[in-house]
């Protein structure tokens, strides 16, 4: 050890934990993520104009307001159909998270699931599982969600169960791991020699001790869900219009950029970089709150 | 080591026959498969002669065993759309494809390999706050859109590019850049740490007692050994391509597989759909194969595990 090194001085004087708790806070992801999100939840409240209706009065492609032709009234300006993209804007957040969100819990259970069978009954069912996961890990995922979109049809859900049923296998890999170690500690074997059933042993005494990889995942997950997601409806497998999906705003935009409309192609990409930049982060923050070995480092 | 490869390839083998039963059970589960194999627009005797053509009046395991039959004599059926064998589209479609890739490829390797290096050289540095910075937006920003701006910033204001389609170097600038953009953000990153921890190893501190100058420890003795782990990356990074470069091909127009499968959703031209995702999967069940032979080749250690 080097002689210019000190020990890190102990904090004695721990401040009040509510103090506390704020300082640890991971500020800019949430900076970023709040508005979305009130976006998303009190859209109708917020949004000036009807996402899917042309503004009364005003022009198609209109440019963002500070631009010569700009109106205040429509303040990112309009597309194709004189609709307003700042209403559109906030009502495709909603798709975005709502996507995003569900897409991750969908593919979450899923693969915490099949990881805990996998890990903890073993034998045959390890086996099984563990090849259909190995064999799903080797897929294009988004090559297969945009196969299953195309056979399922377009629609919101059927992108969020599609999108659920392509990410799962990551959570499987990494939870059975958990669940090989955990089954052997001393808790659950005991909780065995006391006679608990193996669905009680899974209840109480794995999944608790799981959840913190699951949420880790999941906060990785989300936003490869919402870029895919982006991605589908690009390419007009995902959400169908008339509704506004950023991905779907992305691909109507496409036509017109030859033209110099750039609002229509920055505002909405922007945003899903925004948001999945914020969960990236968030990610990062949570993998070192939830995990103390990291913590200390 | 044959027993590494037997082993290995069986489970390559039973990869494959779970994606064909996962592509023939959704087919059939999703609704009725004549309607999808017939034309849009089809008769109801038109119907009658796809289902016959293509067995599908039979039980369901005789329809699956054609199935296997049929892709495995090549046979992936015609396109609506070019009236062609999809098999025979598919391969005059991969050099595009495949020369694509491995632009960007080469250009991700350009920029992340050296920027891992001076981040690593310079730790906590104005470059290495760059490259973070760098590395993070390499994993938010989503490939096409950054090719949709560099196609505004580049073509529509500058005009200097081509904004899409196949030709020179030109052409091939751009969408290399949106599609090997992640990748050279996870090289950054990969090179970094690796870097980093080499230059903590014994043998790089007894190379600097030696005597060494700076640059040959950080270029023969540091660089040299963080190398490994990076050319893993690369095996993992075909898989990523082979999903990303069907969106850039989308947004430049190129003649790849990518704009090939688009063109087959919008047409609703399903064999072309599901004829490229088979062969897809194969090609990719196929590269990680000889992948891993080739690590077990390098590394008796993976040989062993397992």
């Amino acid at each position: 050890m080097s002689t210019t090194a000190l020990p890190r001085a102990i904090d004695f004087a721990a401040p009040n934990p509510l103090r506390r708790w704020l300082r640890d806070l991971p500020l800019l992801p949430l900076l970023i993520l709040l508005p979305f999100a009130l976006a998303a939840i009190f859209a109708p409240f917020i949004a000036p104009y009807d996402p899917t209706e042309p503004v009364p009065g005003a022009k198609v492609f209109a440019p963002p307001f500070w631009m010569p032709d700009g109106n205040a009234a429509t303040l990112l300006g309009t597309d194709f159909q004189s609709r307003d993209l700042l209403s559109r804007l906030i009502y495709g957040a909603r798709v975005s998270l709502i996507v995003g969100l569900m897409g991750t819990v969908v593919a979450g259970s899923l693969g915490t699931a099949f990881g805990i069978l996998s890990g903890y009954i073993g034998g045959w069912v390890d086996q099984l599982i563990m090849r259909v996961t190995d064999a799903w890990l080797a897929l294009p995922a988004l090559v297969f969600a945009i196969f299953l979109a195309t056979v399922a049809g377009p629609s919101m859900w059927n992108i969020v169960i599609i999108l659920g049923l392509v990410y799962w296998t990551r959570y499987a890999r990494v939870i059975r791991g958990e669940v090989l170690s955990l089954r052997e500690r001393e808790f659950v074997q005991l909780a065995e020699i006391a006679g608990a059933s193996r669905l009680r042993v899974i209840v109480r005494h794995i999944l608790p001790n799981v959840l913190n990889t699951t949420m880790v995942l999941a906060s990785l997950t989300i936003g490869v869900v919402i870029i895919a997601e982006a991605s589908l409806s690009f390419l007009g497998v995902g959400v169908p219009p008339p509704e506004p999906a950023w991905g779907l705003m992305l691909s109507e935009a496409r036509s017109t950029l030859m033209a110099g409309k750039w609002w229509l192609t920055v505002f909405p990409g922007a945003c899903i970089l925004l948001v999945v930049l914020a969960t990236q982060l968030f990610g990062d923050w949570l993998r070192i709150r939830l995990d103390p070995q990291q913590r200390n480092l | 080591m044959p027993q590494f490869i037997i082993r290995r390839t069986s489970y390559s083998i039973i990869t494959l026959f779970i994606l064909s039963l996962t592509i023939f059970a959704v087919v059939r589960f999703t609704g009725d498969p004549a309607t999808l194999m017939a034309e849009p627009g089809a008769r109801a005797e038109d119907l009658a002669r796809v289902r016959a053509q293509w067995g599908l009046d039979r039980s369901w395991p005789v329809q699956y065993y054609q199935f296997v039959q049929n892709i495995l004599s090549g046979n992936l059926g015609i396109s609506f759309n070019y009236r062609m064998p999809v098999s025979e589209l598919y391969f005059e479609r991969l050099p595009n494809s495949l020369e694509l890739a491995f632009a960007a490829t080469l250009l991700s390797f350009l920029i992340g390999i050296p920027a891992g290096l001076l981040s690593a050289v310079r730790v906590d540095g104005v470059w290495d706050q760059t490259g973070k910075v760098v590395a993070l937006l390499g994993l938010s920003i989503p490939g096409f859109w950054l090719g949709l701006v560099l196609i505004l910033v580049f073509s529509v204001y500058l005009e200097w590019l081509p904004t899409g389609g196949k030709g020179d170097w030109r052409n091939l600038l751009m969408p290399a850049l949106a599609l090997g953009w992640y990748f050279a953000a996870s090289l950054l990153r990969l090179t970094r740490s690796s870097m980093l921890e080499v230059m903590r190893s014994e043998y790089i501190k007894l190379a600097r007692l030696k005597g060494l100058p700076g640059y040959v420890v950080i270029a023969k003795h540091g660089f040299k050994n963080a190398l490994v782990p990076v050319l893993t990356l690369a095996g993992v990074n075909l898989v990523v391509m082979v999903n990303a470069a069907v969106i850039i091909e989308v947004v430049f127009a190129w003649p790849g597989i990518g704009r090939l499968l688009f063109e087959g959703i919008f047409q609703r031209d399903f064999p072309l759909v599901q004829g490229i995702v088979v062969l897809a999967g194969v090609m990719i069940v196929f590269v990680n194969l000889l992948i891993d032979i080739l690590y077990a080749y390098i590394d008796p250690r993976i040989r062993l595990t397992r």
